[in-house]
């Protein structure tokens, strides 16, 4: 039998073959991953809370049923991020304000989860409510990047990024926002999945950007993205934002040909402010798909430019709304004061961090009389013309590939004070939130110090398929994941 | 965006800013809004604004009564309740 460690280096797609063919229990994959976890998580802290009692508990009654045929995930550890609720479980969102919280329903995607038969390792960490770009803006303290624990893993997921390439779990899920699934996934060189908004139900999901968020895999290879995406995607009617579309087998799909296809290199997204090390391993994996038998043709996304500034107006107004909730009177941590509204001031005051501050006034601000048309207006409009971008470029081509990040991973506290520089790191990743479509970031190989780096490729709305099978073509040329010495 | 407005606008979003929080709030959201001022260059006349990213139907369901939460979870989480209600402090 293979040792501990081993079982926890598993992808999702190899333990569940073993589970199948009953070579390996559920209890010896969370085993594993619970040594592993304890191995490392001084480090690299990704989780928020482990549920440890809860997940060998689970474990051992998935060993206990096993009913035929297996469903998709059956005894399969993963880590599900802590903005997403799970009954009973700490769900705290980053927050000092919601540290008490246990949520008293299942969200849509931890029922598919239990639906499927995962095993719940734990929450992962965070930036405080999703906003941040680092994971520092957490109450529970940063997660440090597996690969250089001086560096921030990327954000808002990336305790759910830290812990798959860390092998703490098999596979995450996170949220995406503005970049948040794919930019910690380049950061810590891992797969992450942003689907078509809508292609997942929000239900359950503690809301920040209602028209942005979207939630998603975070996963060892395209195998494992196509087997969660399969088990979460789906209509819920109790979301009325979710698709109705029917949801194609992901795995099957994996096998599609790369040959023939036209990629689409958006040129604004090669300018200055792009590091080196990034373009040279974007324009490799570009080489890599033209040796496959695509063709790529150079496209135009005008407004570019516009897209950090139109999100931060769209996503703050509606957080400063979503978070109004947050007033300590149904939950929360309340603070005492002398009449209601001072129960809500302090509440809110003492609970909410810095970012979180900054934003909710930010959108305040853009929602206010005599300044909604020019801030959160004109944002709805050039909100139009991003997309209408990106309906003429998918005129010209299949899909677009893209850096996914500017930089390598920066430095703990690198950025934590300037949070106009912070904002910028998502420039790749925001217009593709904006207009709704789906993208994945993957991994292209590490820098010369051993830092990971990553691309992204953007489909037309629905096209995860296309996608997944994109990386899997380029995962079969031999350039997985880089693997931390950690 | 000056101390006056940032206190204006704490108090419509609920916060109690500090003396210091209010000074870099100000700084810092001042910076923000510089840069969102490029906006302003784009000409939007006649474009149709964005409230949702992917165009679905109408979400229509039958209006079926449906069991909801229970009063017990409901405020399972409540800071203060008397078992049936949420406790607030007099607003009269």
């Amino acid at each position: 039998m293979a040792a501990d460690s081993d079982l926890a280096r598993l992808t999702l797609h190899e333990a569940r073959d073993r589970v199948t063919a009953g070579e390996v229990t559920s209890a010896e994959l969370t085993e594993a991953c619970v040594a592993r976890i304890e191995e490392v998580e001084g480090s690299v802290h990704a989780f928020a809370h482990r549920t440890t009692d809860e997940a060998l508990a689970q474990a051992a009654a998935r060993d206990a049923a096993r009913p035929d045929p297996l469903p998709p995930l059956w005894g399969l550890p993963i880590a599900v991020k802590d903005n997403i609720c799970t009954q009973g479980l700490p769900t705290t969102c980053g927050s000092k304000l919601l540290a008490n919280f246990r949520p008293v329903y299942d969200s849509f995607v931890a029922r598919r989860l239990e639906e499927a038969g995962a095993v719940i390792l734990g929450k992962a960490n965070m930036d405080e409510f999703a906003m941040g770009s680092s994971c520092e803006n957490s109450a529970l303290g940063p997660t440090h990047n597996p690969h250089d624990l001086e560096r921030v893993p990327g954000g808002s997921s990336g305790g759910s990024a830290a812990a798959v390439a860390a092998d703490e779990c098999l596979a995450a899920l996170g949220s995406d926002t503005g970049g948040s699934i794919r930019q910690p996934a380049c950061f810590c060189g891992v797969v992450g999945l942003k689907p078509t908004y809508g292609r997942v139900s929000r239900n359950g999901l503690v809301a920040f950007a209602s028209s942005l968020d979207q939630i998603g895999p975070l996963t060892k290879d395209a195998r494992d993205a196509a087997l969660l995406l399969g088990v979460i995607a789906g209509h819920d009617p109790d979301d009325s934002t979710s698709a109705c579309q029917p949801v194609p087998n992901y795995e099957a799909a994996l096998e599609a040909e790369v040959a023939g296809l036209t990629i689409g290199i958006p040129k604004e997204y090669f300018g200055g402010g792009l590091d080196p090390a990034v373009e040279e391993a974007v324009r490799a994996a570009i080489a890599t798909y033209e040796s496959l038998g695509a063709t790529t043709v150079e496209v135009s996304l005008p407004h570019t430019e516009q897209a950090v500034a139109t999100y931060y107006l769209v996503a703050t107004a509606e957080a400063s709304s979503n978070l109004g909730r947050f007033d300590g009177i149904r939950y929360g941590v309340r603070q005492e004061g002398k009449d209601l509204l001072d129960v809500y001031k302090r509440t809110r005051e003492e609970g909410f961090g810095a970012e979180v501050k900054r934003r909710i006034m930010l959108g305040t601000f853009a929602l206010s009389a005599g300044y909604y048309d020019a801030y959160y207006g004109k944002a709805m409009a050039v909100r139009t013309l991003i997309r209408n971008d990106f309906d003429a470029a998918f005129g010209q081509c299949d899909l677009l590939l893209t850096p996914t990040a500017p930089t390598p991973p920066f430095r703990l506290g690198e950025k934590l004070d300037d949070p106009l520089t912070m904002y910028l790191s998502d420039i790749f990743t925001i217009a593709v939130s904006l207009a709704g479509l789906p993208a994945v970031s993957f991994p292209t190989g590490t820098t010369a110090a051993g830092l990971p780096l990553g691309a992204q490729l953007i489909g037309r709305h629905f096209d995860e398929a296309r996608l997944l099978a994109m990386v899997h073509a380029f995962e079969a040329t031999g350039q997985g994941r880089p693997l931390p010495a950690l | 965006m000056d101390l006056a407005e940032v206190k204006r606008i704490g108090a419509l979003a609920r916060l109690d800013l500090g003396e210091e929080e209010t000074a870099a709030m100000s700084d810092q959201l001042t910076r923000i809004l510089d840069y969102v001022a490029q906006l302003e260059a784009l000409d939007t006349t006649g474009v149709e604004p964005t409230t949702h990213p992917v165009t679905l139907g109408e979400a229509f369901r039958d209006d079926a009564v449906r069991p909801s939460l229970p009063t017990e979870a409901a405020l399972a989480n409540a800071p203060a309740t008397d078992g049936a209600s949420f406790i607030v402090p007099r607003i009269l």
